[in-house]
């Protein structure tokens, strides 16, 4: 019997070891690594191991860390808000609205479309669209709408809120998707039963049942925008900063250091974002 | 007690596309009766029963409750209240939110609602589980919540679609009970779906026997069961034999058919089959003309003279015990 249960210890300890390996290996050492090296010290031409709060003084006392934090939450909450209201009104046709499967399936990969090219390609293509002289704004001119070239849409707060709710918008349609196709439609007709319009249906029934999925994507969308650098650059024609493009500056110039310290500001902020949001929606029992 | 009205189907037909599911059906429903629409799956009762709850559009036909036509009004104005056979709770609501959740939806107050809510639960018997979600109670409770809830809308008829069938047989005995309890007390109509026959005569004051798309038989439970009417209204109710003679089909009770010394008998045969069954024991013979006639012999009959298969036996009948069959 002893010999048995042994066995069956070891078997459980083997049985979670590969998971636990790579996750230590890629994901708690350079976390380790790049809280270690926060710590550091660092001169225009060398890194000097230390224990030092420099980083962390500099990061808090400048006023510049406290304005690129306030633009990376404002992008994150705006980006949020696009990317919930389209992601949800897509997920809810595809889920009510589209009564055969095969349409579902079909319409769903039309969805992921945008996925099969990279990243940048989709961003800069909207480069020569809404550009000075780009399709968009030939098209305001010649319909009239206005005299004069708009500038705001390239190179501003605009075009990268409209490139991260492109690139983005996706991961809120997925799992709100998700939800909603476990969602037992004669709930539906339930409600309908019992004298609930369409919009009382809306809000009393299917947006409380979908609250695990929205959170799963609102994680997504946040944690992707927060951690982002490349957008905001060629979007905002490196007119604005968020966090990421803090870290890759300091990257740039070698300062390692400082670098991390920035990176493990940023990580605690998401964290504790993600720890507020999960404080609202039990997501477990989707998982 | 309340007095319900009339219910009355009058030509009600449901197509999809080329498919009838429900051909042209007329039946009148008595106020304050307890109803079973009986047929197997496909029959068509279940697509009859959400055309008058007001889920499905009527193809043709109408509806009359009251003698008004209610046919194209949406569920909630018709005076129906339809009981899901998976019981549809709200899975992200209490139990007292879900019973008031029409109220909610008419805008009545949260404390009135409440109070009613509460009432509802306190005639189903769960007042004590007012706070609990749906998952965390049994299939037997979530059923009284989900009557509950279809009660508080006071209906003229509630409709039940398979109420019974996602119990387990105790809880399904215990549970019709209720129902007819509940039934007995508010006097209003039960319209009651269901594909089992047993549950169908312990539960019903009116049978409605329904096969491929149409009404096969309608009336009182015990006249459906003592005379049907077509072969296979004779077989769905079970308990019979069909039996051809030279006149005709005839149903038969199997309690009815009694075995018989050979010489003399209204029919011959070998028995091929013996199942004790508690209070009596089913013989099956195959008798002439090939057909499988089966004896509900009384337990303490059959063990003075038994029977094994292959022996040869005799079947007798009372003339008054046949029942013509017209197809």
């Amino acid at each position: 019997m002893r010999a048995g249960n042994m066995s069956r210890h070891l078997t459980g300890w083997l049985l979670a070891s590969p998971l636990s390996l790579v996750l230590i290996l890629f994901l708690v050492l350079p976390i380790a690594m790049i809280v270690v090296v926060s710590f550091w010290k660092a001169t225009e031409f060398s890194i000097i191991p230390a224990f030092s709060m420099e980083n962390y003084d500099f990061l808090f006392g400048s006023p510049v860390t406290y304005r690129v934090f306030g633009t990376t939450i404002k992008y994150a909450l705006i980006v949020w808000v696009f990317t919930l209201g389209i992601g949800f009104a897509v997920a809810y046709f595809l889920a009510f609205h589209v009564r055969s499967q095969t349409w579902q399936i079909a319409l769903f990969l039309l969805c992921t479309i945008p996925f099969w090219t990279s990243n940048i390609i989709r961003m800069i293509s909207w480069i020569p669209f809404l550009g000075r002289n780009g399709l968009a704004n030939s098209a305001l001119i010649s319909m009239g709408v206005t005299e004069e070239p708009l500038d705001w849409l390239l190179y501003s707060d605009f075009s990268v809120i409209l490139a991260f709710v492109h690139l983005y918008t996706l991961f809120m349609v997925v799992p709100i998707f998700n939800t909603m196709m476990r969602i037992d439609k004669s709930l539906i007709e339930a409600a309908y039963d019992a004298g609930a319009t369409g919009f009382q249906t809306l809000t009393n029934v299917i947006i409380p049942l979908c609250k695990p999925g929205i959170m799963i994507g609102t994680i997504f969308v946040i944690t992707l925008v927060m951690g982002d650098f490349v957008t905001v650059r060629f979007m905002s024609g490196s007119q604005s900063a968020n966090v990421g493009r803090l870290i890759q500056n300091d990257i740039a110039l070698l300062q390692y250091p400082s670098a991390s310290a920035t990176a493990v500001v940023l990580l605690v902020t998401v964290l504790m974002v993600i720890g507020i949001l999960l404080r609202f929606v039990d997501i477990r029992k989707e998982l | 007690m309340r007095k319900g009205l009339d219910l009355e189907l009058v030509g009600l037909t449901k197509r999809y596309g080329d498919t009838v599911a429900v051909h042209a059906i007329h039946h009148h429903f008595k106020p304050g009766v307890y109803a079973c629409l009986l047929g197997p799956s496909g029959c068509g009762k279940s697509s009859t029963l959400r055309m008058i709850a007001g889920h499905e559009t009527v193809s043709d036909g109408s509806i009359l409750l009251g003698g008004a036509d209610i046919s194209h009004l949406p569920p909630a104005k018709r005076g129906t209240a339809m009981m899901f056979q998976s019981y549809a709770l709200f899975p992200h609501l209490s139990v007292a939110d879900n019973v008031a959740f029409s109220l909610k939806m008419k805008g009545v107050d949260a404390a009135a609602r409440r109070t009613r809510a509460m009432d509802m639960l306190a005639l189903v018997d769960m007042t004590k589980y007012a706070e609990r979600l749906p998952a965390q109670l049994s299939g037997g409770q979530q059923q009284r919540v989900a009557l509950a809830r279809a009660l508080i809308t006071e209906p003229q008829i509630l409709l039940l679609d398979e109420p019974l069938s996602a119990l387990d047989p105790f809880l399904r005995v215990r549970m019709r009970g209720e129902l007819k309890r509940l039934q007995r007390e508010l006097g209003i109509t039960f319209l009651h779906v269901t594909h089992g026959q047993d549950e169908a005569l312990a539960l019903a004051d009116e049978i409605v026997v329904m096969n491929n798309a149409v009404i096969e038989q309608a009336g009182a439970a015990r006249d459906v069961f003592n005379a049907p009417r077509t072969e296979f209204v004779a077989r769905f109710m079970g308990g019979h034999n069909v039996i051809a003679l030279p006149q005709g089909h005839f149903a038969l009770r199997n309690d009815l058919t009694r075995l018989a010394p050979e010489p003399g008998a209204r029919l011959g045969g070998r028995v091929t089959s013996v199942e004790f069954q508690g209070t009596h024991v089913a013989v099956t013979v195959i008798a002439t003309g090939d057909q499988d006639i089966t004896a509900f012999v009384p337990e303490h009959q059959f063990y003075a003279d038994p029977k094994s298969p292959g022996d040869g036996v005799g079947l007798v009948w009372d003339d008054e015990a046949l029942h013509p069959l017209s197809a």
